[in-house]
């Protein structure tokens, strides 16, 4: 049998547009796995020559899903440009604002699109395997996602103004402070989300036994880790600094400030697809492909500075001896996020300045450079900008989520098709589960190549000379 | 004051409405007096006009083609349409050759929601551009201490060239070339923040239609300009004279 290749294209149920090809030696075994972001839409050459005070904005329309977080990246950027220390509180509601982000892409990754896997099972008809099928069969945890979906769109919302693109994150802070009725609803609607968070982890805790064999083949391979931590080495998505883990959960590098991010990260290019590979330089490629995002995170950390986090953050590393390596874990990481998310949310907002209208500070352009660091719910999120003297940007840099974990994703993807499929029959179940392994990282590729689109899947497969003998679409 | 000819008075027809008129009004001036909507956008009370935008097109009975109701005046038995099928046709066309014509992305503009050719093109029912767009290269001026000029943005209505000279007195703002390559240029085409006429006194950012001037540092959807200077001002200086 020659040898064949097998393409999933597009991947569904993630953000953006990909497709999978899987490489068959002779014997039909899977030689070699590529995942392939198809679509590209080059932001960082399409701000070139705008005042550098547009990019918040700017930037926040890269993705539809996640602009809260680029727009935060954006504006450290900016605020770093400008050379000012914002406002305590302004830094205060960015973080909330940061962390509603984070529990409502959560809410979104876990509920709608990994829920069904989880839920229906990988080998569940197709036609029913989404939201839709959960709600259909376990009306309670759809339910749940919906709410806690909800919950933290609207408190973007009330802190925002509008839901998706807001443009109340401003270089230099945000343009209005936060009302005391808008507190007071947030705090008010707190306790039923962190019920939510609680019930759904403590669900998830009682099934992951059923998935033994994901678990064993997602992507768990060792990597570098790596994420922001606070002061304290705590869980941290706005601020902090840079550090990296080794697979037996040593630290490598750590207090690496955001500005230096270049001396550590570097970025590799490929004919085969738009999106770029990081790496941590010092190590190299592949000894430096490290992963980001929740898992990342709670790997990096000594620890969450919020009682029930906390716990589950303890609960949750007694996974493995070193760091957790497997990336179907992705999911529990993300539960852990939510509630740490919530808990958060509640004491930022029980500080007695938590209404102080100090919230902006002014000034021109100071610095020629700035990079902007931020903990998106998908990973670091990184933005560097040059300016020239009037402030117009010259030059601009985005590394994202999804470019951090690009290597690892492709080992995933190798290693779960390795394990699942067989030969040159393709089953939608074993299909499922390389897009499955691909979805545990919740990649948004609309922002890893700033490019745009929806995502379905279609597999090919290709005899090793490249001739198509199969393809398959859902 | 005093000493002038008295107005005569006309009367005429605004969309079957019978309304009358000073012989020295425009057809804008007296539609606006009966509360009567024509679109415009280089128009502003208390600048001098220049009929530069055609958005005032209306239709005058016997007259050949359309006429820009800014620049044209009354007359005795005038019958004037404002309101038509093909007039709304022809305003969108203009409003949407605007949009074609240079960059308009509004969701990123500085003036967002206060623009006066975004509100437009809303009331107007512009929903699309049947133009081809030309995305221009047009760079953006920020060497003004306070104030920027995005040239992709602007239409040149002469708004800014008209309040500059006419009002602040400075004439720092004048338009240079022609079609496609025409651009606002402040002193003889050099940088803002290098020009010396420039008082910095903002007027020309606060009559600016559109988002092509505003004020540096504003965010997106965050500059909306204040206009309440102008009858003042203008006031101020008619009574001098
Ligand atoms: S100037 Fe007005 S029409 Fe043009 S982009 Fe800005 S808001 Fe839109
Ligand atoms: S800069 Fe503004 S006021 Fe001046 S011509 Fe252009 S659109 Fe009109
Ligand atoms: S308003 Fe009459 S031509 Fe512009």
């Amino acid at each position: 049998m020659p040898r064949q290749k097998i393409v999933i294209d597009p991947v569904t149920r993630i953000e953006g547009h990909s497709k999978i090809s899987l490489h068959l030696d002779e014997k039909g075994r899977v030689e070699e796995a590529y995942f392939h972001v198809t679509q590209f839409r080059g932001f960082e050459k399409f701000c070139e020559g705008r005042p550098f005070y547009e990019m918040p904005s700017l930037m926040a329309r890269i993705c539809g899903i996640c602009p809260v977080s680029h727009l935060v990246a954006s504006a450290k950027a900016c605020d770093a440009i400008l050379a000012v220390r914002i406002p305590e509180n302004a830094a205060r509601l960015r973080r909330i604002l940061n962390l509603a982000q984070l529990v409502q892409s959560h809410a979104l990754s876990f509920f709608y699109l990994s829920s069904p896997d989880l839920l229906l099972g990988m080998d569940s008809d197709p036609a029913k395997r989404n939201i839709f099928g959960v709600a259909e069969k376990f009306p309670a945890i759809a339910k749940d996602g919906v709410r806690l979906r909800q919950f933290g769109q609207q408190i973007i919302e009330w802190l925002a103004g509008k839901r998706i693109h807001p443009a109340w994150v401003v270089p230099g802070g945000v343009t209005e402070p936060l009302s005391a009725a808008n507190r007071d609803r947030i705090l008010e609607a707190i306790p039923e989300a962190l019920g939510i968070a609680q019930r759904t982890l403590d669900w998830f805790k009682s099934e992951m036994e059923r998935f033994r064999e994901e678990i064993r083949t997602f992507a768990n391979a060792p990597t570098l880790f790596m994420g922001l931590v606070g002061p304290n080495g705590n869980l941290e998505h706005y601020d902090g600094k840079l550090r990296f883990l080794d697979a037996g959960g040593h630290i490598v590098q750590d207090g690496v400030d955001g500005a230096d991010y270049a001396n550590y990260i570097a970025e590799m290019a490929h004919p085969w697809t738009y999106l770029k590979t990081s790496f941590y330089k010092p190590l190299g490629y592949p000894e430096g492909v490290y992963r980001v995002g929740p898992l990342a995170r709670l790997n990096i950390v000594d620890g969450c500075d919020t009682p029930r986090a906390s716990q589950e953050w303890a609960e949750f590393r007694e996974l493995d001896r070193g760091a957790v390596l497997s990336s179907f874990h992705y999911h529990y990481a993300r539960l852990v996020e939510i509630a740490f998310g919530l808990e958060k949310i509640e004491q930022l907002l029980n500080a007695p300045d938590i209404l102080d209208t100090n919230v902006r500070a002014i000034a021109n352009a100071n610095n020629s450079e700035g990079v902007g660091v931020a903990e998106a719910p998908r990973g670091t999120l990184i933005h560097h900008y040059k300016v020239d003297r009037d402030g117009l940007i010259t030059w601009a840099n985005l590394i994202i989520a999804t470019g951090h974990n690009h290597a690892a994703m492709n080992r995933g993807v190798l290693q779960v098709a390795r394990h699942f499929v067989r030969g040159n029959k393709l089953t939608e179940g074993m299909l499922n589960r390389v897009e499955a392994v691909i979805r545990t990282f919740d990649p948004c590729l609309s922002c890893s190549t700033h490019a745009d689109g929806r995502l379905a899947l279609e597999v090919q497969l290709r005899s090793h000379d490249g001739e198509l003998l199969d393809t398959q679409r859902n | 004051m005093s000493a002038k000819a008295p107005v005569r008075v006309k009367t005429l027809t605004i969309d079957g409405r019978e309304v009358g008129a000073r012989e020295d009004q425009t057809i804008l001036e007296v539609a606006t007096e009966n509360g009567i909507f024509i679109p415009t956008l280089c128009d502003l009370p208390g600048l001098s006009t220049v009929g530069a935008c055609r958005l005032c097109l209306v239709e005058v009975k016997g007259a050949r083609g359309l006429l820009p109701a800014c620049v044209t005046r009354v007359a005795e038995g005038m019958e004037v349409a404002v309101n038509s099928e093909r007039l709304d046709r022809y305003r969108r066309g203009i409003l949407e050759l605007l949009f074609a014509e240079r960059n308009h992305v509004c969701s990123v503009c500085v003036v967002n929601g206060h623009c006066d050719l975004q509100s437009l093109a809303l009331r107007l029912g512009m929903t699309h551009v049947h133009f081809p767009y030309q995305y221009p290269r047009l760079p953006v001026d920020a060497s003004h201490e306070r104030f920027v000029v995005d040239h992709n943005r602007c239409i040149l209505c002469a708004r800014c060239v008209r309040v500059c000279d006419e009002i602040e007195g400075a004439h720092t703002w004048d338009i240079m070339s022609r079609g496609v390559d025409c651009r606002v240029i402040t002193d003889l085409a050099q940088p803002w923040g290098k020009s010396e006429s420039c008082t910095g006194c903002g007027k020309c950012v606060q009559v600016c239609p559109t988002g092509a001037l505003s004020e540096k540092g504003k965010s997106v959807a965050e500059m909306s300009k204040r206009r309440q200077f102008l009858p003042y001002l203008t006031l101020m200086r008619e009574g001098r004279r």
